[in-house]
């Protein structure tokens, strides 16, 4: 009887065992999860900050040569497009890499 | 009203440390940081190499950790040349990886919240990989501008487009880790300092209602120690794409 009772409660240890290193515990999915959402955030923020980068390049060129070529505003008009169209294009390479 | 006054950014003014000497030479707080970083990661180095367990001990495993970390990220972004590159990003790694997490002790300087430092950074980065690139491939890595199997009328649109994203890397990376680690220090500041102005302002009751911004910035102390290792590694892995894309141009 208490042999039974013996087996029973390893087999019941070993479940949970073999389920620990399987898929983890409950409250360690959450934590990876909530690591997984912060980084998630973090990956977010970076496209943005690729996006606004490249559009500020572009002004700050189209600026420049502005000044240099006494043409104000029109070469930073240009540039606002191909800013934008350079954002775009970080976004996309960022986004097909992760 | 006099009182506590909420002063988010006092904390990031550069000051003169090492006393007089350092006066005479404009040695500032970020400074002394930065070489308190580089001390920390020697010191810590020379302790974990000394021991050369077979079963590695505390500060053995702590360097070993950092040391296959900083190695996968090298061969897995760059390639089988990744290694030529280690010493590098293992540097800016550990480098940015200890001033952010110095930047989280009361009283420290973080001197990863200076645009300064994280431009400088990245211009470096940015300056190498090109370097790299030509290295590698001479004139030939201007191609990289070209993007493939594109019709020749649209190459004149494309190619600006090109070189601006490759001129907007150092800028996004330097104001990505410059950005996540000053809001945190300032969140921070704007929270601490709401306690005090609650306690001033509202007696027992406001002491009591402090409660609340003093567990937020517990929370964030954790969300921040997340951030500071995350920047880093987001530095670092950037700088192995840059890497990448030098060495196999595309």
């Amino acid at each position: 009887m208490s042999d039974d009772r013996d087996s029973q409660a390893f087999e019941q240890r070993l479940a949970a065992a073999e389920a620990a290193a399987q898929g983890g515990s409950a409250a360690d999915s959450a934590h990876k999860s909530a690591g997984a959402a912060s980084q998630a955030v973090s990956f977010a923020m970076r496209l943005g900050v690729e996006l606004v980068a490249a559009m500020v390049i572009a002004v700050v060129i189209g600026w420049g040569l502005d000044r240099l070529l006494h043409t104000t505003p029109w070469l930073m008009v240009a540039m606002v497009p191909v800013g934008m169209a350079a954002g775009l294009r970080n976004i996309f390479r960022a986004a097909g890499r992760s | 009203m006099a009182g506590p006054k909420i002063d988010a950014l006092g904390q990031f003014s550069l000051t003169t440390g090492l006393g007089p000497l350092g006066r005479a030479v404009d040695f500032t707080n970020s400074n002394e940081a930065m070489l308190a970083a580089a001390a920390i990661i020697v010191l810590v180095f020379a302790l974990g190499l000394r021991a050369q367990a077979l079963v590695p001990g505390r500060t053995q495993a702590l360097v070993e950790v950092l040391y296959e970390f900083v190695r996968d990220m090298c061969v897995d972004t760059i390639g089988d040349e990744g290694m030529r590159f280690f010493p590098l990003v293992f540097t800016i790694f550990s480098f940015i990886l200890l001033g952010n997490l110095l930047g989280l002790f009361p009283y420290f300087f973080a001197f990863t919240s200076h645009i300064a430092v994280t431009l400088t950074l990245a211009l470096f980065v940015f300056l190498f990989s090109t370097g790299v690139g030509f290295y590698t491939h001479g004139l030939r890595f201007l191609k990289f501008f070209v993007p493939a199997g594109v019709p020749v009328w649209l190459l004149p649109l494309l190619i600006p487009i090109e070189f601006i994203s490759y001129l907007s890397r150092p800028v996004s990376l330097s104001v990505r880790l410059f950005a996540n680690i000053t809001a945190g220090h300032v969140m921070w500041e704007v929270f601490a300092g709401f306690m005090l102005l609650l306690a001033a302002s509202f007696g027992v009751l406001g002491a009591v209602a402090a409660l609340v911004p003093l567990g937020l910035n517990v929370a964030l102390v954790a969300l921040e120690l997340l951030v500071a290792g995350l920047q880093a590694y987001v530095f670092a892995i950037l700088t192995c794409l840059y890497l990448h894309d030098a060495v196999h141009m595309h």
